[in-house]
């Protein structure tokens, strides 16, 4: 559905036309409540005001916000990551499961360790290109094979870039850049529409 | 000292389960005049707050990964609710070198709340796996006798399709079929080359009003369960029919344990945990009905021990929990980049295929015996997590590269799903693990379970059949699988597919079998199965609408049975 259109829009539409009796019907005062409820779970997640990660330590969720703002950039046709809400989706897994929270904040830990060993600085204080040559070395398996010093970061970054895209491509800015159209009740399926050749 | 509480008063007939085959025989049986008293393990399903129709991923915390992404591991946290393989508390074991995985789902319907719709009759063939080919038994009803009862099910619930007069997919009662997404013409294109019979699906969706019920809006989230009950599931088409009969008492966190059995050898009612209360209960009942999914009706009947019957309940054969199988699962999946320049269109449709493979290569002669059909799909669905996964691990790298080629791929990729028979092989089967109880003290289930070099064979032909299609299309073959190794050309372990049948198998003969050919137990003859349980053979078509016809056949019985007194 166009995104303006509402989850209780749809639902009273479709109430409108249903029979009583045989079947477990939607009431469409509870339907419009539930809808209130998502509204607001909307509207509480993009409220301003300054984030607090549930699970990363302050810096580290600097680090997460610079590294998805990388993968998934803002450009001509969309907003990027950031703006998707990819690191507080990150941060809210992370805080609910292990596996990810020895992953990204152990991978974290290594990005700064590597970085101040090789140039001096960690992560969010080095140059645009120290950043660039750092990502361009863990963004490919290939480079952990020839030097396995990089295998941690390669493992890390191959799962930020994952959850990062999860994040992003299920955005209301994400899903409007792939141009998705759907989630709404059509009368008749139109079927598919020519192809140019 | 406590007690265990006795619950008057006595019902005709006690339904455990409220699925496909429960929720049917609770229509049929009320309908037909009886007082039923329904145990459901889980809780009421609530379509409004429980069904997330028309909600996007970002109005999800968790974008529909769930807590911790852990819905992952089922179907996502948009699926209605569902249960899993794994559930706190209702713990199933494997034996050594067996993995099979369990699906229960706890709630009023069942699997039926977020099962697939496909809605496919058995073939007259199918009936007959011994005469056939010595792979298995006949049942002891055929397809003539069925018929009337899959035509029943179809004019109730509602099917679409189109009558094709192929063998292997028996023409049924069916509403017009939506018209074909771009993929499925895409792919017909190519299976029309390869002389592979591509036709309109046959999903439990209606596509023009039925009984009150509204037709399908499109929407393409069947699975999230459908608030105008356009498709089929128990909880809104066979419970309230039932309900308004004024004959059905549903009990739901009724955990059933055992059934009770008289000193004349019949089953007189069911000891059950009231989950809120923590207490064991009884309810009285003239017959006793069990649907509580194949392997869970078998567990009940095995925990039902008495003096006579020390190996389970209705079990003299020794055959309940044995016959286990579950369809044969691969999947594969293509890129295809011709359909980049699909222009943005609304691809969601029913929630399902409007286009199938079935099962085409019955005029020969194959390396491995039955079938399997193909589900298919792809395209431009409503983007979900994971949905890039296959192009971050391809492309690697990240920034403007990585986000041009997301672009680029989304709506290119088409999966494949072949769902085959499995025959039933005597290392497959389910018992009673004496060393584990779940935590109402119910002795719990182990599994046995083999794929053999029939369903391995099958799974190999699936993968060569998928990359065959997906290069005639023009397009590439990405899914890897191994030829060796645990899961070999990626067949699924079993359970995965979740069609588990056979446990409690029907049979003419009483020593090889548990039930006659109305679901009714050889040894207690007040006593039904009417799940997956009876199935005697797991063809190459999902067995639900099976279920259910053999259940208001069972049903009919039954009431035939009640009315002469022989119950």
């Amino acid at each position: 559905m166009a995104q303006g259109i509402s989850r209780r829009d749809i639902l009273r539409t479709l109430a409108v036309g249903a029979v009583g009796g045989s079947v477990l019907q939607v009431i469409p005062a509870q339907a419009a409540a539930y809808a209130h409820q998502m509204v607001h779970q909307e509207k509480a997640a993009s409220a301003t005001g300054k984030y607090v990660p549930k699970y990363f330590s302050v810096h580290q969720y600097e680090m997460l916000t610079a590294l998805c703002d990388a993968i998934i950039p803002k450009d001509e046709r969309s907003g990027g990551a950031v703006e998707a809400g990819a690191p507080e989706f990150i941060d809210l897994l992370t805080s609910e499961n292990e596996k990810y929270a020895l992953r990204l904040g152990g991978g974290l830990f290594w990005l700064d360790n590597f970085c101040t060993d090789r140039f001096g600085n960690m992560f969010l204080e080095c140059t645009p290109d120290q950043k660039t040559e750092v990502l361009d070395l863990i963004a490919y398996r290939e480079n952990a094979r020839q030097d396995h010093t990089l295998s941690q970061g390669v493992a890390f970054f191959a799962l930020l870039r994952s959850m990062t895209c999860d994040g992003y491509y299920t955005s209301k800015i994400g899903i409007a850049d792939l141009q998705y159209i759907g989630n709404t009740a059509v009368r008749e399926f139109p079927g598919c529409p020519p192809v140019p050749e | 000292m406590a007690q265990i509480k006795r619950t008057p008063p006595k019902y005709d007939v006690c339904v455990i389960g409220s699925g496909a085959g429960g929720g049917m025989a609770a229509k049929i049986l009320t309908e037909g005049g009886l007082s039923v008293v329904l145990l459901e393990a889980g809780p009421p399903v609530n379509p409004e707050k429980d069904f997330k129709m028309f909600t996007w991923p970002y109005e999800l915390a968790h974008r529909g990964a769930g807590v911790g992404g852990h819905a992952r591991e089922n179907f996502g946290e948009f699926l209605a609710p569902n249960g899993a393989w794994t559930i706190e508390g209702e713990p199933y074991t494997s034996a050594p070198g067996s993995n099979f995985q369990w699906f229960r789902s706890r709630i009023v319907g069942g699997r039926t709340n977020h099962w697939g719709r496909i809605a496919l009759r058995f073939s007259p063939i199918d009936f007959k796996s011994g005469t056939r080919d010595g792979l298995g038994d006949d049942w002891p009803i055929t397809y003539e006798d069925l018929s009337p009862y899959y035509d029943k099910v179809e004019s109730y619930i509602g099917v679409f399709g189109t009558k094709e007069n192929i063998s292997s997919a028996p023409d049924g009662v069916f509403l017009p079929p939506p018209k074909p997404r771009c993929t499925e013409l895409f792919i017909k294109k190519a299976c029309d080359k390869l002389n592979i019979l591509c036709i309109p699906g046959r999903l439990a969706v209606l596509t023009r009003p039925l009984n009150g019920r509204q037709p399908c809006h499109f929407c393409g989230q069947c699975g999230r369960g459908c608030v105008t009950a356009s498709n089929f599931s128990s909880s809104q088409v066979l419970i309230p029919p039932a309900m308004s009969t004024g004959k059905l008492t549903m009990l739901t966190g009724a955990m059933a344990r055992e059934v009770l059995v008289g000193k004349d050898g019949k089953a007189e009612g069911v000891s059950y945990i009231d989950k809120a209360t923590k207490t064991e209960k009884r309810v009285h009942a003239r017959a006793v009905v069990l649907a509580a999914s194949a392997c869970e009706s078998a567990r009940l009947l095995l925990n039902s021990k008495s003096s006579l019957f020390p190996n389970g309940l209705a079990n003299s054969s020794g055959t309940v929990g044995r016959y286990l199988t579950d369809s044969v699962g691969s999947d594969g999946w293509g890129y295809f980049p011709q359909l980049e320049k699909m222009p943005p269109h609304n691809h969601d449709g029913a929630g399902g295929e409007h286009m199938y493979i079935p099962w085409w290569k019955f005029d020969r002669k194959n390396d491995f015996p039955r079938g399997y059909h193909i589900e298919f799909g792809g395209g431009r669905n409503m983007p979900g997590v994971g949905m890039f996964d296959g192009v971050c691990y391809d492309e690697e790298g990240y920034g403007a590269s990585l986000k041009q080629a997301c672009r680029k791929r989304y709506g290119t990729t088409i999966g494949f799903s072949g769902r085959g028979e499995m025959i039933p092989n005597a290392d497959t089967y389910c018992e009673i693990d004496s060393e584990v109880v779940d935590q109402w003290g119910i002795p719990a289930l182990r599994f046995h379970f083999k794929w053999s070099e029939y369903e391995l064979r099958q799974a190999q032909d699936m993968q060569e059949t998928f990359r065959t299609i997906v290069e005639t299309a023009g397009g590439e073959y990405r899914a890897k699988t191994a030829i060796d190794g645990q899961y070999p050309f990626g067949i699924l372990p079993g359970g995965k597919i979740i069609h588990e049948v056979g446990t409690a198998r029907m049979g003419a003969d009483p020593n090889t079998s548990v039930l006659n050919g109305y679901c009714q137990a050889h040894d207690v003859k007040n006593l039904f199965v009417m799940d997956g349980a009876p199935l005697v053979t797991n063809p190459d078509k999902n067995p639900t609408l099976t279920i259910m016809a053999l259940a208001w056949r069972a049903s009919d019985h039954l009431l035939e049975e009640a009315a002469k007194g022989n119950l």
